[in-house]
């Protein structure tokens, strides 16, 4: 009993970052960009006071799926690719659980490509974090499905033959309801993705850029370094035209089905604007296909619509059928359509 | 037709038990008319047991050799075990059901064919060069060949309905006529008709009058002479239900649930034979049950993981290719000691195999089929009724113990139905569940001394966040460790958890004599070939027991002991000897095998004689 009231009295304290911090020492290679991305998501939570107990990190196999030991709420490392089934599962038997995944490249894209993409397509409320870093990293060095055609690394020494897979394409295309993309060199940013993400009633896609300084360092340096990066990234915002550039000075118009890069010379009328709502996926899929150095790489929400998920609507055909039949008769079911009685002789 | 007895009546004959075997193209509704039949039969108050049999096509050519689909029932006054070895009654309704199963009929059987069916076409389909209703081909049969299309269009000329409609009901004037043959009430299946066809009344009333139209042809030709009775079974008193294996491991399910007072979850990918289980959990969204059909195998059981975690009474269900997909799966839920359990209908391996067709050759993959040393429960249910008993006890282990259950059924339970005594519920076992309550300095790993089963420890419960996973986890905290010391400490341990409940089961209890010339030990689906094989020899007055293993991993505490007091251990199998390995690896009992791999379940006729062989 007493244990019972220590921790009522602690549940009314107001949570921090330490709150989600498990007792376990973080094992990734110092200058691993999965410190900033844990601690943005532990900020985040506490930000957004979800308690530790209603949340579930579930994540597969890779240097990003070791993720849920570091975070003090209840956690599962499941097997390779296979993160996306069980939150499902959980999901399913638990609609009032706040259930994420971590994954990475090759877990998420590679070997468990295929959950993936039906846990979005469903749009089970789960939010799903997919930190790309172009490479593999536990299995030490080899190419991922998103790294660069031609890269050279232990099992290319040639150079990789693939084309690699863009991770929102891919979301895209499977219609789910929230996408978007951070990076973790940009805490602010990436804490205001996260947010939009818990928010959102549905599956949320989040392709997080993530550097991976042993095998693969610097893969996005050239789009998010601080000297470049204004005039390589596009930050979205909903409602807004899209312009990027040091001085604002070049935008994104569409030519027919096609985007290109125009000058603004300050004038941003006509411009593109940002839609994050519309029904279809079209404006947001060319969007996920624009890369540097033709077009600057589209930060932040590019996808954010209204969609009944999964398992609200389970929940439904459950209360539907409760409230039509009332509860479920053992009895009844046991004994089945038809039955006959042999009597006593 | 055995035990023929002579009654009073003129040309009506008693008989002990009949054997028929309604056969066509898969087309032709024979799964529906046998079904019909067994249901009649059920309620008639005979025993029985039945044995569909289709093909794994769809729908292959019509009037094909592959395209025959077949339906068999045995029905008896007296207890009987399996759908009976060589069928009495042959109904076929076209040449290649004729030639595909009169290899099987017994020598005087009665052979009802369609004639209209024994086309030019359709006999070079099925590889006739001339008539077999004609000529030597049929002789020693009683052979009544009738032109079933015209006689039915003939009863259905009044109506609306195009020829291919009227020719659709030819089934039911096939069961009207053999209803009338072996003296059955039309109710249950007219009654059956008007509910099916409530939005197709013209559909309705053409079956009602097709069925009603065979009857009254067997009443009126003068073909047919006599006609049979079998009286109702002397059977235990009570309510009864006919009940197929699928349905009752369905039921079984639900069931568990309520007893363990947990939401019922079903994790699945459809696969032949066990969708039916699927299908029949769907049906039961009243009872909190949730199904999910998963994208592959894999996500199949990755779901039932995650619903497990989340306090579900979790299942999956599979047969054998999807049992190897599911190997890896399985590993995690021994090693993060969750419940679940995963239902295997087994069919002919490997690979694709025979999906149609019963096999147990799956048990070894059950018992060794992961990486590491990966030990859990295995379960197999004796008949299609004790799925409903089996399914119970499968949750009972899971949930005591923290741990996955595989339970073991096929496709002859699955499909094969037989009359059931409907249980009270009041005499089912309650199914208690413990769930810890908020603590601090909570250890996922800490045991049950008894048990040795871990707390299962609910997301949403504050101060038991915790973290589980596939990496080795440190006894009692549950942390990641590699420590060699704790690996060892934990394979061990997780394999004495299981074999620990070993005294909990119940004892190996063979039937027939304690002790002397033979044992014959079987498990799961044929119970029934080898309870009527070995009660027949006994009966002989042989020395010859029988144990049927319900459950396989752990065995029974008493096994090995009772397997040193018969002379001889003989273990029969439709695999190629995987029980018979296991009990000679672990009791050094020098067992010997009978073993059949055709897709087909023991014929008692071919066991007996193949116990009597062993004997010496
Ligand atoms: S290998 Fe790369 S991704 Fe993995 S922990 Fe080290 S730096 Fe991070």
């Amino acid at each position: 009993m007493s244990d019972t009231t220590t921790i009522a009295k602690e549940q009314t304290k107001k949570l921090t970052r330490k709150d989600y911090e498990s007792s376990q020492d973080v094992r990734w290679c110092p200058g691993c960009g999965d410190y900033a991305i844990l601690a943005t998501v532990q900020r985040s939570l506490a930000e957004m006071q979800i308690p530790r107990e209603n949340v579930v990190f579930i994540s597969g196999i890779g240097c990003s799926s070791r993720f849920p030991y570091y975070m003090d709420t209840y956690g599962f490392h499941s097997i390779h690719g296979r993160a996306p089934t069980l939150a499902s599962g959980l999901k399913v038997a638990r609609p009032d659980l706040s259930i994420w995944v971590v994954t990475g490249d090759g877990d998420g894209l590679s070997i468990g490509g295929n959950h993936l993409i039906h846990c979005l397509r469903r749009n089970v409320d789960v939010k799903i974090l997919l930190f790309n870093n172009q490479i593999y990293g536990l299995t030490k060095g080899q190419y991922s499905p998103t790294s660069e055609k031609g890269k050279r690394t232990k099992s290319t020494p040639f150079g990789s033959l693939d084309y690699p897979i863009s991770p929102l394409c891919l979301a895209l295309g499977v219609e789910t309801s929230f996408v978007a993309r951070t990076v973790d060199t940009d805490l602010k940013h990436m804490a205001m993705v996260l947010q939009r993400a818990a928010e959102h009633k549905g599956s949320a896609f989040v392709e997080i850029y993530q550097n991976c300084v042993i095998f693969n360092d610097g893969a996005f340096k050239g789009i998010t370094e601080r000297s470049v990066k204004e005039d390589n990234c596009l930050y979205l915002e909903h409602g807004s035209p899209m312009v990027f550039g040091k001085d604002k000075n070049r935008g994104i118009d569409l030519e027919g089905v096609n985007p290109r890069v125009i000058e603004t010379n300050g004038e941003t009328d006509s411009l593109q604007v940002h839609d994050e709502k519309a029904a279809e996926p079209t404006l947001a899929y060319l969007l996920s296909r624009m890369q540097n150095p033709e077009f600057p790489v589209p930060f932040g929400v590019f996808r954010s619509i209204e969609r009944p998920s999964y398992d609200e609507m389970l929940v439904a055909q459950e209360e539907t059928a409760i409230s039509r039949t009332g509860p479920g008769d053992l009895a009844k079911l046991i004994s089945g359509p038809e039955t006959w009685e042999v009597k006593p002789q | 037709m055995s035990n023929e007895t002579q009654s009073k009546s003129k040309n009506k004959r008693t008989l002990e038990r009949a054997a028929i075997r309604f056969a066509g193209d898969s087309g032709d509704g024979m799964q529906l008319v046998g079904g019909k039949f067994t249901e009649t039969a059920a309620v008639y108050g005979n025993d029985f047991a039945t044995l569909p049999d289709f093909p794994a096509e769809i729908r292959a050519p019509a009037g094909s050799l592959p395209g025959v689909s077949g339906y068999q029932i045995q029905f008896s006054r007296s207890d009987i075990h399996t759908p009976g070895d060589a069928p009495d009654v042959l109904v076929a309704m076209n040449p290649a059901a004729l030639k595909v199963n009169l290899k099987d009929l017994s020598e005087d059987a009665m052979i009802i064919v369609n004639s209209d069916a024994f086309t030019p076409g359709n006999l070079k389909k099925a590889g006739y060069a001339s008539n077999p209703l004609e000529g030597d081909t049929l002789k020693g049969f009683r052979l009544y060949s009738f032109p079933i299309n015209k006689l039915t269009s003939d009863a259905l000329e009044s109506t609306e309905l195009s020829k291919k409609e009227k020719d659709r009901c030819k089934n039911f004037f096939a069961l009207g006529l053999v209803y009338w043959m072996f003296d059955r009430p039309l109710d249950s299946t007219l009654t059956w008709i008007v509910s099916k066809f409530k939005k197709l009344p013209a559909i309705a009333d053409a079956n009602s009058r097709a069925l009603k139209a065979g009857f009254y042809f067997g009443e009126t030709t003068e073909t047919i002479r006599e006609f049979y009775q079998i009286p109702q079974a002397e059977v235990a008193p009570g309510i009864y239900r006919k009940i197929a294996g699928n349905e009752a491991t369905a039921i079984g399910f639900v069931t568990a649930a309520q007893l363990a007072g947990k939401q019922l979850f079903y994790g699945s990918y459809p696969i032949t034979p066990a969708s039916d289980v699927l299908h029949e959990l769907a049906k039961h969204k009243n009872f909190g049950v949730r199904t999910f059909q998963a994208e592959d195998e894999i996500a199949a059981i990755g779901s039932t993981i995650g619903a497990a975690f989340g306090g579900s009474l979790a299942l999956t269900g599979t047969s054998g290719p999807g049992l190897a997909l599911k190997s890896e799966a399985l590993g995690l839920a021994v090693i993060t000691e969750l419940p679940m359990v995963l239902i295997n209908v087994q069919r002919g391996g490997p690979s694709t195999g025979l999906p149609t067709k019963t096999e147990q050759s799956d048990l070894l993959q059950a018992f060794f089929g992961r990486n590491g040393e990966c030990p859990l429960f295995i379960v197999a249910p004796a008949t299609p009724g004790d799925c409903f008993y089996m399914a119970i006890e499968a949750c009972r282990l899971a949930i005591k113990y923290m741990a996955p259950v595989i339970f073991l059924s096929d496709g002859y339970l699955a499909n094969g139905a037989e009359p059931w005594m409907v249980p009270k519920l009041e005499d089912l076992p309650a199914i208690p569940v413990h769930h810890p309550g908020p603590m601090e300095d909570f250890q996922p790993y800490l045991r049950d001394p008894e048990t040795r089963a871990r707390p299962w420890a609910l997301p949403g419960t504050p101060g038991l966040e915790h973290r589980i996973g596939g990496l080795e986890k440190e006894n009692v905290t549950g942390n990641v460790s590699y420590d060699s010391e704790n690996h060892q400490l934990m394979v061990r341990m997780r394999a004495a958890k299981i074999a620990g409940a070993a005294n909990d089961i119940p004892q190996a209890k063979p039937d027939g004599p304690d002790e002397g010339d033979m044992l014959v030990v079987g498990w799961g689906g044929t119970y029934g070939a080898l309870r009527q094989a070995t009660e027949t020899l006994r009966g002989q007055g042989k020395s010859v027991a029988h144990l049927h293993l319900r459950h396989l991993n752990p065995f029974p505490a008493n096994l090995g002991e009772v397997l040193k007091r018969y002379k001889k251990v003989v273990v029969p199998e439709l695999n190629a000897g995987q029980l018979r390995m296991l009990l000679r690896a672990e009791y050094l009992v020098d067992a010997t095998g009978i073993n059949k791999v055709k897709g087909k379940p023991f014929q008692v006729g071919e066991l007996t004689h193949a116990i009597e062989e062993a004997l010496g």
